[in-house]
């Protein structure tokens, strides 16, 4: 932080303005350690067999997945809604929006298709339910 | 004249300018196009969702994937993400030694990475599982194929970078460089957790 | 129709004398291209034009000549498009009662795919991102884009990919597949020759150059606004700019991985799309209407803004329902993600997945007729000028509604299994997309024209175009609609029935009406330029217009302003005039601007040369072109000396110069 004097403040020389963060040494520490022991424990319940439940290993995996996501946001990515005037946020919220409904779109539409019309085939196709 | 203007309320024009600053908008226009190859992702991600199970006869991932290798590699991405973290705090404090060692750590994690991916390619066409073989494994291999043309591209840059900042030191533009390839390889990372959950762990249960 | 083989050879590739098409009309056209293209080569080296074009424009980074270049681009590709068409309507005249016609299967098919991706992409398209690049920066009170190199490169890379193209039509062939290359017949196995490849590569080269575009003016959009310019305030085209960037950053990577996979599917033989081993041709449509549907957006709703803008400049009213109209165009934006399945109803997804579409499709049309009534009620009991931008506007409201209302007649999935693919979808999306945006373009470049050279258009040929277009137009378009309930399916070559002739004649002659149309807008331009003294416009405001591009000289000097505007409202320049603003006239400072750089041409010709050289198997040229790309950009990025000072003293000289030209007139 102690590149942000108040000599600074004018020209900003890091060529990132208002509401940027930097991190630490103590942010970066905490987000690879939390995200260390996210990525190990959904590896080691697979690697162990999983739990009796498919669908619930399925759940916890990625339940893992999208904290594991949300500490990168915030310890690598400085991810903030202050930063050039919560634009980058907003940005964010808009893909995250429009990644879902490409993913889930396509999975559903598709899985209605191979439904209807290939009623016979396996459609373990889909991977999902089923 | 143009003092009078500047004081009243109807005032419409900007008699003293201040500077635009030089870059401001690097950041988030950085950023914008990472989300829009978060989308790109997105596409990848949606087709393997829909062709995942289509094996036509030939081998799933259980057949296929070695957990431990992978593991392996989520640990070079991670190790090189806060290495990178290292690198930029660095970068803050001005001294450039320590900004390059830590960007040269990086591209080693980056390299080790890049290797054990050729090695796992490498090794399923070997077995006969190649990209031709089945849908299934066109969407793994374009898929994981591009994360790990993502992560060439980005140790490129990084080798760049580093002699960009080894010449003209850390100026504001190399700067405003290295917190955008920070942000690439973070997202890169990203991503990662999104490959190694949806395609290695969902794959494997 | 006989294809040239595959066989490569190192040096050539496939590529070889076999490559020249074997068609007299195609011969025709490149002695008439090669003599006109010699003949401007010629005169621009007669008259050492070439420095010129190459430093003041070619290199150049400002936005408006950027823009300028846009439009040139999409009017010449317009001809060429358009020529495409004429020659599909003599085609579907002649081909009855036993007659092949004059166009083999394979050429014909050729023409109609042509057609459509060249009228998309390089005429829509770059018509619309030329607008927007001149307007939005003067608009918002900027002095350029964000990142104006990025911007000469996008521009290059949109030419590049219309080189490819182009080139297509005397190097080989073009795609027969329809302007979306639907596998499996675009897949390798029924289209095994260069035409699926001219136009895989042909579009992620403009591609490429689409989305950074896209990128740069978004980021323009939400960092360079003037000071005050809240974005409540912001004029509505710059709002529909906005949403339309939003859509291009977040809808062309779609189209751009989806044809990623296609060239894998067809370069390397993985099984996306393919029928055998797994692969799911159907996964391709999805993707490619996940990119369409926005794209249809993204092409009309920047002349939704020319529109507003043009109705309350010649209404001289503020836009009826400002607000209104921005959560309109935010709504569609939002929303033109929800219904892209509406192009592919028949797939067979069944009923609850085509109501849900269905139904999206129709919620889709209220923003639009909301606008619709805004555009209205900012006429009503408006002082209206009929000038040629509002009578265009006027010409669009007709066509555009009856247009829209077939469009949700076809989004009934029931009405829709009826007409899928018929002629009448075909008179559908022609009457939303000339009715819509082509004329839009045509009153943005109406409206603007004065703005960007300093004198106006000629009024009498413009409404020769205008009338020509619209009867034009429903002469043409009308009869498809009634052949499309009669269930005439869409790019058929030859016709059994001579019942259906006389409505195929009908339509050709609507074709050449349109013809006269862009033949007396090109004289239009013409007599413009040749009697400019005339119509001149010193005033730099010759509409008196409403918003902040009016605020600046025409054409608007290189920096835009020399002090950057302050808004304290909507209408920012109407309130300047209203409050009697002057402008400063002393205490110039000198302007920050960046520098000409030809780093975007060259990266652009590698990148152009790249695609020929993937298209024809030329494998050591597409490894040197692509390592050629990633030099390139390395080298340019050690370049750190990208901007200069106008001198203050310079600012002053062309200031001074507008003072005593505003001083002429006695404003």
């Amino acid at each position: 932080m102690s590149a942000h004097t108040h000599d600074t403040h004018h020209h900003d020389d890091h060529g990132h303005d208002g509401g940027h963060d930097h991190g630490t040494y103590k942010s970066y520490f905490t987000g690879f350690v939390l995200s260390v022991i996210l990525t190990a424990i959904p590896f080691a319940l697979v690697m162990a067999g999983g739990l009796e439940s498919r669908v619930i290993t399925m759940l916890l995996v990625v339940g893992f997945a999208a904290v594991q996501i949300v500490v990168h946001m915030v310890y690598f990515l400085h991810m903030n809604t202050r930063s050039d005037e919560g634009w980058t946020f907003m940005s964010l919220i808009f893909t995250i929006i429009i990644l879902v409904v490409v993913l889930a779109g396509s999975i559903w539409v598709m899985y209605h298709m191979n439904t209807n019309m290939m009623p016979t085939m396996d459609h373990e196709a889909l991977g999902i339910g089923s | 004249m143009s003092t009078v203007h500047t004081t009243s309320p109807g005032d419409f024009w900007e008699t003293d300018p201040h500077h635009h600053e030089e870059g401001a908008s690097t950041g988030i226009g950085f950023w914008v196009y990472l989300m829009s190859d978060c989308l790109m992702f997105a596409v990848l991600f949606a087709v393997y969702g829909v062709l995942s199970g289509s094996y036509a006869a030939g081998p799933g991932p259980k057949d296929l994937f070695d957990l431990e290798l992978v593991a392996l590699n989520t640990a070079f991405l991670l190790i090189s993400s806060i290495t990178f973290g290292f690198a930029m705090l660095a970068m803050f404090k001005g001294n450039q030694k320590s900004t390059l060692l830590w960007l040269a750590v990086t591209l080693l994690f980056g390299l080790c990475f890049l290797s054990v991916e050729i090695y796992e390619f490498r090794h399923l066409i070997h077995v006969g599982a190649g990209p031709q073989r089945s849908a299934f494994l066109s969407a793994f291999f374009a898929l994981v194929g591009t994360h790990g043309l993502h992560v060439t591209f980005g140790s490129i840059w990084l080798v760049v970078l580093m002699v960009q900042i080894s010449q003209r030191g850390l100026i504001p533009a190399n700067q405003r460089r290295m917190m955008c390839l920070s942000m690439f390889w973070h997202f890169l990372d990203v991503v990662w957790i999104g490959v190694f959950t949806f395609v290695y762990l969902m794959g494997m249960i | 129709m006989a294809i040239a083989s595959n066989e490569t050879t190192f040096l050539f590739g496939r590529l070889n004398f076999g490559a020249i098409p074997q068609e007299p009309i195609v011969w025709a056209t490149f002695v008439a291209v090669a003599i006109g293209g010699v003949a401007l080569l010629a005169v621009l080296t007669k008259f050492k034009l070439w420095g010129y074009l190459w430093n003041e424009w070619f290199t150049s980074v400002d936005h408006k000549k950027i823009g300028i270049m846009y439009l040139v681009l999409a009017l010449i590709m317009l001809l060429r498009g358009f020529a495409d068409a004429i020659m599909m309507r003599i085609q579907q005249v002649w081909a009855f009662g036993g007659s092949e016609g004059y166009l083999n299967s394979h050429h014909y098919d050729q023409i109609f795919t042509a057609h459509g991706v060249i009228m998309i992409f390089f005429v829509a398209m770059p018509f619309v991102t030329g607008l927007m690049n001149y307007i939005v920066p003067l608009q918002i009170g900027a002095r350029d884009v964000s990142f104006p190199f990025l911007n000469n490169f996008s521009f290059w890379m949109t030419v590049g990919g219309a080189v490819l193209v182009m080139a297509s039509l005397f190097i080989g062939e073009f795609a027969q597949t329809g302007w979306l290359a639907f596998p499996p017949l675009s897949g390798i196995g029924y289209s095994p020759w260069v035409g699926v490849d001219y136009y895989i590569w042909g579009l992620q080269v403009a591609g490429v150059g689409t989305t950074l575009s896209g990128i740069n003016l978004l980021v323009t959009i939400l960092k360079m606004r003037c000071p005050g310019m809240t974005l409540m305030r912001m004029p509505v085209f710059t709002w529909t700019a906005l949403c339309t960037n939003v859509l291009i950053v977040a809808t062309f990577p779609v189209l751009t991985m989806t044809l990623i996979l296609l060239t894998l599917d067809r370069y390397l033989g993985t099984n996306f799309f393919t029928n055998d081993l797994g692969g799911n041709p159907m996964m391709y449509v999805n993707l490619i209407w996940i990119w369409g549907h926005p794209e249809v957006y993204i092409l009309i709703l920047p002349l939704f803004g020319v529109f507003s803008e043009v109705v309350s400049t010649y209404s001289g009213k503020r836009l009826f329902g400002y607000t209104s109209m921005v959560y309109a165009t935010v709504c569609i934006t939002i929303l033109s993600y929800l219904v892209w399945l509406h192009h592919f109803f028949t797939m067979g997804a069944g009923a609850s997945v085509n109501s849900f579409f269905g139904i999206t499709t129709m919620i889709i049309s209220i923003p639009t007729g909301a606008k619709m009534f805004n555009w209205l009620f900012t006429m009503y009991r408006g002082k209206i000028r009929y000038e040629l931008p509002m009578m265009w506007a006027i010409a669009f409201m007709f066509t555009f509604v009856l247009g829209g209302m077939t469009g949700v007649l076809l989004a009934v999935p029931p009405a829709d299994f009826v007409l899928h693919n018929s002629l009448f979808l075909v008179a559908h999306f022609h009457n939303v997309i000339i009715g819509g945006v082509l004329f839009g373009c045509f009153a943005a470049v109406n409206f603007w024209w004065p703005k960007a050279f300093g004198f106006k258009l000629n009024v009498f040929w413009g409404k020769v175009s205008l009338w020509c277009w619209v009867i034009g137009f429903w002469v043409a378009f009308t009869p498809l609609y009634v052949l499309g309930l009669m269930g005439v399916t869409r790019r058929m070559r030859v016709f059994d029935d001579p019942d259906l002739r006389i409505w195929f004649i009908i339509a050709a002659i609507g074709a050449a009406i349109i013809a006269a149309g862009i033949a007396a807008m090109l004289i239009q331009f013409y007599v413009s330029i040749r009697d400019r003294e005339a119509l001149a416009d010193v005033s730099g405001d010759p509409w008196d217009g409403r918003t902040l591009e009016w605020a600046t000289s025409s054409p608007p000097p290189h920096y835009n302003f020399a002090f950057t505007p302050v808004s304290h409202g909507l209408d920012t320049w109407w309130d300047m005039k209203r409050f009697g603003q002057t402008r400063p006239q002393a205490n110039y400072v000198p302007i920050h601007m960046p520098r000409n750089t030809g780093a975007g041409v060259v990266l652009a010709a590698l990148s152009t040369i790249c695609g020929f050289a993937l298209i024809w198997y030329i494998w050591w040229l597409a490894v040197l072109s692509f390592i050629g790309i990633i030099v390139v950009t390395i080298v340019h990025t050690f370049n750190y000396n990208r901007d200069y000072y106008i001198p203050a003293e310079e600012v002053r000289n062309t200031e001074d110069e507008r003072d005593r030209e505003l001083a002429t007139l006695g404003a």
